[in-house]
């Protein structure tokens, strides 16, 4: 291009060619790399779980007893105490999660007050785990000691109460792990909430709906896929959360469903068990690692895969 | 791409700056624009006029390759730039940009200072030399400095719109580029700010030839040498723009040649 | 005045004295739907109160607990023993928290920044985008404790160490999706019309990227940057399996087992001496705070930016 001697334009250099050119694939690269890392995680655990993956096959799924010196291991009680401390934690967390949510986001206080409930719910996320199990042993626990012995004492006859520890048990392990999955569930639901139109609220405004007439007849039904996805995240949250559980569960590797009674969950078991285990129980801790890499990235898979449809959704529903 | 017209003589085609031919261009399968040619001469201000809709700033966008940016874009035709073709698989349409400023609709400084602003395309084309003189230079010229010279380093987003747009100018006109784009760039204006803008034009056109979109006639009467009438064809169905006529402003408007134009610039349809 | 007594004055007719019933417009507190939707309301309010004083009764008992016994030693000091009675602190906690959190930081930074431009610009719309950015989001809720077995397997036994490099590695892969989905939302929100006013300039797209769109989103990226931060500070599980703890001071000249915040804590708080127990309290509020200063200045930037955009 023939440069007139008035103008102070050049023509892009070769290496600025190059480096948009690298920019381009460098970008792509480690946008590729974070796919890669997360299949590299799939594959490394895989790959160290493989050994006792092939030794112990199923029956480690199925067994119940966790005994180094006859070498036998069976993580049943494990999966157990996953699954019913996150259940807990969801029943309590979820609730209260979303009742946040919608408590910040339907004008029901002025703006600075919902801004502020928002950010103590999120600095609530920001706390380490390892902090909340601290405070789990020296509070929550002592706590709640007089009423789970209350609960013994006259109720005891049900099985949900007929074990009790006056230290480390189910109930507080599943209190303090609804705390922790409360902000996402509320940070998750309010966004689901938010993506519902408004001409829909005015439209049942305007037939006369009361306030709460509105949420539960329209906003909550309509974010429903949406505060679903949360429950799922949060749940997924629970399932792998391990400090807390680890330092209030109690390490006990047996199968129980009372809530006072000290349990044991996949990651307290591994986190507990791995920095004083030997190499063939390093092993066996990796197969139970592989299984809670499983549940946890189904139940995340399904999470976010219903999120994404959800928001979709939205966008597409919006004029 | 066609060759050339046979007849424009040599001096001719010194003078002239752009030669746009459209004969047909899409946007996916949305045929936008047929037939739209249109010679621009140096040191000129052409103004493109036209109902909503009718395709006069994708012409406009064409001169600098703009329209690459989007999705299913393509055309018959061509379009030359001091006789080369921009269009042509060896030409950058980043160096293209380079020679051929823009100036967008809505006022749009970088979030940075008034200084990096004006700097950015200096910057951009690896100048070497007094950077303060430069900036200067072109504020003044974009009649922007004596708002500006007291803030030269706090943000161009600070300013007012009128102000922003002529920072934009200024932005633009810093590395003289040898032409000028302006896609209706009044429209988010007030009046005064816009009249200050039509006076740069008339004064900018010295230096620089001008290629301004508007839907505003007063302001394509009172700052284009050329006007380019553009409607709207929607008797095969689609959308498609079309220029109607392109002549001197003045006889344009005194004179319109065909019916659409008569009507649209007596106001009686938009 | 007159107006209202003409109002009022006309007498109903006799036809026209049947009761007429008119709208109630008032308040009514007995009709069923206006208490249930206090009910709801008082409810909602409760729950809402419920779920915000968890982090008053942590804060509290941090500070009753931990500031008490805080003495500014502490902070260069090393752990006390299980027979030390007195003195003893975390330093070197805190500064293997610190060189961690770097390792990680200059791993898990670049890397999401540039997959985020990635995703937000080159990329978007793709299929190829879709999927990374779905992984992404899977990583951000994959358990912590995972990461930590990631490193160990990857780092940890390819070394034969324990180390702060492993730990680094654990805690990048933690921030890695936070830094990538955080920064993509700053990239998209810078406005379309700045790119373009730098692509009708002649810029190159990485002149694009690397002068407009991220200096204009870099305040947002920040704040996404922070709150990795902030989170990789206080991972407990992760480096369990991969830097476990040391009681001595971090040695960068060879891979050995390092100290964190987070750990030390966890160890004693199991600890049956009472004051290794106050030192995991008062290490409890140190990390809080350093965690709760990268949240809030993640805030601050946040609301800054915010700011100048406007």
């Amino acid at each position: 291009m023939s440069t007139p001697s008035a103008s102070l334009a050049q023509p892009p250099t070769a290496g600025e060619r190059w480096m948009d050119l690298g920019l381009r694939r460098g970008a792509q690269a480690l946008a590729v790399g974070v796919l890669v890392l997360l299949a590299a995680i799939v594959v490394e655990i895989g790959a160290v779980a493989a050994p006792a993956v092939r030794e112990r096959g199923v029956d480690f799924l199925t067994s119940s007893t966790w005994d180094t010196n006859r070498d036998e291991f069976g993580i049943l009680p494990h999966i157990w105490g996953t699954l019913y401390s996150s259940l807990l934690a969801l029943l309590i967390g979820g609730t209260l999660g979303l009742a946040v949510a919608v408590f910040i986001s339907q004008r029901f206080l002025p703006r600075r007050l919902e801004l502020l409930l928002k950010n103590v719910v999120d600095l609530l996320a920001a706390i380490p785990s390892v902090v909340y199990g601290l405070w789990g042993i020296f509070f929550v626990i002592p706590a709640i000691r007089p009423f789970t012995a209350f609960l013994h004492e006259h109720l005891g006859f049900v099985p949900l109460f007929d074990e009790r520890s006056p230290g480390p048990n189910m109930l507080a392990s599943s209190l303090v792990l609804a705390i922790m999955v409360l902000p996402t569930m509320t940070a998750v639901s309010r966004d689901a909430i938010a993506t519902v139109p408004r001409k829909l609220r005015e439209a049942a405004f305007g037939l006369g709906a009361t306030r709460w007439e509105c949420i539960l007849g329209v906003v909550l039904p309509t974010a429903a896929t949406g505060v679903f996805g949360a429950l799922v995240l949060a749940f997924g949250r629970a399932l792998g959360e391990t400090m807390a559980l680890a330092m209030l569960l109690g390490n006990r590797n047996e199968f129980n469903v009372s809530l006072l009674a000290p349990g044991n969950t996949l990651a307290a078991l591994i986190a507990n068990t791995f920095p004083e285990a030997q190499d063939h129980e390093r092993g066996v801790l990796m197969y139970a690692a592989i299984v809670l890499l499983s549940i946890t990235l189904v139940v995340n898979m399904l999470g976010t895969a219903i999120l994404v449809r959800s928001s979709r959704k939205a966008a597409g529903a919006r004029p | 791409m066609t060759a050339t017209e046979p007849t424009s003589a040599a001096a001719v085609a010194e003078d002239l700056v752009i030669d746009l031919k459209l004969d047909k261009l899409w946007y996916g399968k949305f045929f936008a624009v047929r037939d739209t040619h249109v010679p621009v001469t140096r040191g000129t201000v052409t103004a493109f006029i036209g109902p909503s809709g009718c395709g006069k700033s994708t012409a406009l966008r064409c001169l600098n390759r703009m329209n690459d940016l989007v999705d299913g874009f393509r055309f018959d035709g061509s379009v030359h730039f001091q006789s080369r073709d921009i269009y042509h698989p060896t030409i950058d349409p980043v160096a293209v940009r380079r020679y051929i400023g823009m100036v967008f609709q809505q006022p749009n400084p970088f979030a940075t200072t008034v200084f990096k602003n004006v700097a950015f395309g200096l910057r951009l084309n690896r100048f070497r030399g007094d950077y303060e003189e430069r900036v200067e230079h072109a504020l003044r010229r974009a009649a922007l400095w004596d708002e500006v010279k007291d803030k030269l380093h706090s943000s161009g987003l600070a300013l007012s719109g009128g102000q922003q747009q002529r920072l934009c100018i200024a932005r633009a006109i810093a590395t003289e580029p040898e032409v000028l784009l302006m896609d209706e760039p009044c429209s988010a204006l007030d009046p005064i700010a816009t009249r200050r803008i039509e006076e740069l034009m008339t004064e900018l056109k010295e230096r620089y030839t001008i290629v301004v979109v508007t839907h505003n006639l007063q302001q394509a009467q009172r700052v284009a040498d050329m006007t380019g009438f553009m409607y709207v064809d929607t008797t095969q169905g689609g959308r498609t723009g079309y220029l109607v006529e392109h002549r001197p402003t003045a006889e344009l408007f005194a004179d319109p040649r065909a019916e659409e134009t008569r009507q649209y610039i007596r106001g009686e349809f938009s | 005045m007159t107006d209202i007594r003409v109002q009022t004055g006309p007498q109903p007719s006799p036809e026209r004295d049947v009761p007429v019933e008119r709208p109630k417009l008032e308040h009514d507190l007995r009709a069923v739907r206006t208490l249930f939707d206090r009910l709801l309301t008082a409810l909602c309010a409760l729950l809402s109160l419920v779920a915000a004083l968890p982090l008053f009764a942590v804060l509290w008992l941090l500070i009753e607990r931990g500031a008490t016994n805080f003495r500014l030693d502490m902070l260069w000091s090393l752990p006390p023993s299980g027979l030390d009675t007195t003195g003893g602190g975390f330093g070197n906690a805190i500064l293997g928290t610190v060189y961690m959190v770097g390792i990680a930081s200059v791993l898990a930074v670049p890397t999401g920044i540039l997959a985020a431009i990635f995703l937000a610009e080159y990329g978007d719309g793709t299929r190829l985008a879709a999927v990374i950015r779905f992984a992404a989001k899977v990583l951000t809720g994959m358990p912590s404790i995972l990461a930590g077995i990631f490193a160990y397997a990857m780092v940890v036994l390819a070394t034969g160490h324990f180390s702060a490099l492993a730990g680094g590695v654990a805690l990048a892969v933690l921030m890695v999706p936070i830094v990538v989905l955080t920064a993509e939302q700053a990239i998209r929100a810078v406005p379309q019309k700045m790119k373009d006013a730098a692509v009708g300039m002649g810029a190159t797209s990485a002149q694009v990227v690397m002068r407009v769109t991220l200096p204009t989103a870099m305040p947002s990226v920040l704040t996404g940057v922070m709150l990795a931060i902030a989170r990789a500070a206080g991972e407990t599980a992760p480096l369990l399996f991969t830097a476990q703890f040391s009681n001595y001071w971090l040695r960068l000249d060879r891979l050995e087992d390092t100290a964190s915040l987070a750990v030390l804590i966890y160890q004693f708080s199991g600890s049956p001496y009472e004051h290794q127990i106050e030192m995991a309290w008062t290490a409890a509020l140190v990390l809080v705070l350093l965690v709760l200063l990268f949240n809030i200045a993640g805030q601050v930037l946040a609301a800054r930016s915010d700011h100048s955009r406007h």
